[in-house]
Formats: structure tokens, C-alpha cells, sequence
């Protein structure tokens, strides 16, 4: 498709949104369908793995999965000290789910969009104006629904732990004692809303500084895409992981901070 | 009207440099602490490698966070410049009106 690279990047970086125009309450689409996708995938495969499990002869994926669960349960069982039965598999959903979405930007960054320009074009839309970003965690709107989440989940499980009427009282009373009540709650506010904004904000700034990156790499000449692909794709697989367990360990600790008994 | 664009533009170029470079210096530092520290546990004791190795993955994932967000707002703008799409719509609209 002819055009400047600015177009090109830009064409890259628009999400395929509904309604067309976009505008505030425009819905995402391509982030929607394809995280809902992902975890479809992930919990297809993982129940699978439970549906088909044996003791003595356990298969690749069963022993993928056995890694996997066992590392979320040790770090759950390390960190996290009250009782909860929520709290492991919301931390092995997150870090399944982070990383299949953080995986999406290893695929080649033409791919999954010109065939949608193509599927696009034979439906009868103008192929120019089709567009697929594959990657949910660089978006916005899907980290900060993760995080709005959790920070939802701290608030309901500090409520849960210390009674409804205890948690205000801590909201007011920590951490510089109960007659300075009103500067205690400006330091706990800031401190409950930094938490949902730093997690979401990580994932987005190194998912969405990630694929652009690899943009910029895709409209470099063929000779030279080797030469800077390959070392920043190998280095992303290493952020993708990173990441995700991050984004884990960060629910995990702060879960485990609004449960805790002083 | 390529006065105003053009400076719209500069700023903004000095403003994503200056996010992304003041981010750089402090990760940098961050992260030479943290190795710096973990070389000299390891050394004391070797034992708690493993231990501090996931630690310092942690830690590492945290000291990176302020830094990718200024990056991928730096990044924003360069690409995706909301300063010059709304000075362009004002000019738009008191061209029409």
C-alpha cells in the first residue's frame, strides 16, 4: 500500500474501533475479541490438561501446566498469609492471560492485519481503512480494566478482613495516628489509586513502546531488518514474561497488604 | 499557520526527549543499585542465589515501570500528537466559522 511511513505507523497504531468514528465510548473491538479469545484458549487448554491427567504418564502439556501452576502456588503460598481460595487462581489467570496477550506482539506486525484487509476488502469495506492492532495489553482500556479490577478486589478484601467499619477506621488512622485524620486519608487515597494507575501504566507503557518499536523495525530495509529485529524480539521475550509475572507478584503482594493484621 | 505547527511540533519533540531521557537516567541507576547489591550477595552467600535472583526479576519489573510509562507517552506524542490534532481542530474551526 502506498503511502509515508507516517501513515504506515499510524495506520498501525489505530484500533479497530465500533462505532467507526471512535470518540469516548467507542468499543474496541479488536482488543475485546481477541484478549476474550485468549482466555478462552487458555482455559480450553488448562481444563484440558485436567480432563486428560494421569499420575504415571504424564504428557508435555500436563507438565507445562504442573510448571506453571506450581510456580503460582508457591509464590501465592509465600507472600499471600490469610485464607483465601480466590487468591491463587486469580493469580494464575492473570499471569496466563498477561502473557498470552503480551505474546500476540510476537507475531509478525503485517500479519494478522493484512489479513484483515484482505478478509476486509472481499467483505466489501475500503482495505485502507481496516484496522487490527492484535496486541490487548497495548491498549489502554484492557490493562486498566485489569487493574480497576484489582484495586476493586483490594478494596473488597480489606473490607472482607477487617469489617467495613475497621477499614474506614485504618483509612483514617494510619499511617500518622487518628488525630490527623484527614492527612491519613489523602496519604491512603494516594497510595490506594497509585497502585491500579503504576500496574496498569507498566504493562501498557512496555507492551505499546514494544510494538511500536517493532514498526519502526518493519518499515527499515530489508537488509537491516535482521540486523535490529532479531535482538529486540529476543530481548521482548524476556519483557513479555517479565511482565506478566510482575503484574502477578504486584496482585498477589497487594492483595496480601490489604488482608494483613498489624 | 506553519509557525504554529511547526512550533507545536518542536515542543513536543523536546517534551518526549526530555520523558524519555530523564526516565533512562533514573532506571539506569536503579538498576545498577539493584545489581550492584545482588553481586555482593551472591558473593556472601552463594546459597540464596535462586532466592535472590526471582527478587531481583521483581524489582527489576518494578524500577522499569515509571520509565515505560514516560516512554510510551513520549512515544505518543511523537506519533500520535493530541497537541497538534486539537490546535488543528481550533484552526479548523475559526477558518469555517
Amino acid at each position: 500500500m502506498a503511502g509515508s511511513a507516517t501513515d504506515y505507523i499510524k495506520h498501525h497504531l489505530t484500533h479497530a474501533k465500533a462505532p467507526h468514528d471512535g470518540g469516548f465510548w467507542s468499543l474496541n473491538v479488536d482488543t475485546f475479541s481477541v484478549s476474550l479469545l485468549l482466555g478462552f484458549i487458555f482455559l480450553f487448554v488448562f481444563a484440558r490438561v485436567v480432563r486428560t491427567f494421569s499420575i504415571e504418564k504424564p504428557g508435555r502439556l500436563q507438565c507445562l501446566v504442573e510448571i506453571i501452576v506450581d510456580m503460582v502456588a508457591t509464590q501465592v503460598k509465600d507472600i499471600f498469609h490469610a485464607k483465601s481460595a480466590m487468591v491463587a487462581p486469580l493469580a494464575l489467570t492473570v499471569f496466563c492471560w498477561v502473557f498470552l496477550m503480551n505474546a500476540m506482539d510476537m507475531l509478525p506486525v503485517d500479519f494478522l492485519p493484512y489479513i484483515a484487509q484482505l478478509i476486509g476488502g472481499a467483505l466489501g469495506a475500503d482495505p485502507h481503512h481496516v484496522y487490527l492492532r492484535v496486541v490487548p495489553s497495548a491498549d489502554v482500556n484492557a490493562t486498566f480494566a485489569m487493574s480497576l479490577s484489582v484495586m476493586i478486589l483490594i478494596i473488597a478484601f480489606s473490607i472482607k478482613a477487617k469489617g467495613f467499619g475497621g477499614y474506614m477506621h485504618e483509612l483514617f488512622s494510619a499511617p500518622f495516628g487518628p488525630k490527623v485524620g484527614p492527612i491519613n486519608f489523602i496519604f491512603q487515597l494516594i497510595e490506594l489509586i497509585a497502585k491500579p494507575i503504576s500496574l496498569a501504566l507498566r504493562l501498557f507503557g512496555n507492551m505499546y513502546a514494544g510494538e511500536l518499536i517493532f514498526i519502526l523495525i518493519a518499515l527499515l530495509p530489508w537488509y537491516m531488518q535482521w540486523l535490529l529485529g532479531a535482538p529486540w524480539a529476543i530481548f521482548h521475550i524476556l519483557v513479555i514474561t517479565l511482565q506478566a509475572f510482575v503484574f502477578m507478584m504486584l496482585t498477589i503482594v497487594y492483595l496480601s497488604l490489604a488482608v494483613e493484621d498489624h | 499557520m506553519e509557525a504554529l505547527v511547526s512550533q507545536i511540533q518542536g515542543m513536543t519533540a523536546l517534551a518526549a526527549a526530555i520523558m524519555i531521557g530523564l526516565g533512562a537516567i533514573g532506571t539506569a541507576l536503579g538498576f545498577g543499585i539493584l545489581g550492584g547489591k545482588f553481586l555482593e550477595s551472591s558473593a556472601r552467600q552463594p546459597e540464596m542465589i535462586p532466592v535472590l535472583q526471582t527478587k531481583l526479576f521483581i524489582i527489576a519489573g518494578l524500577l522499569d515501570a515509571i520509565s515505560m510509562i514516560g516512554v510510551g507517552v513520549g512515544l505518543l506524542y511523537t506519533f500520535n500528537n493530541p497537541f497538534l490534532t486539537s490546535a488543528l481542530a481550533v484552526v479548523k474551526a475559526g477558518a469555517g466559522a
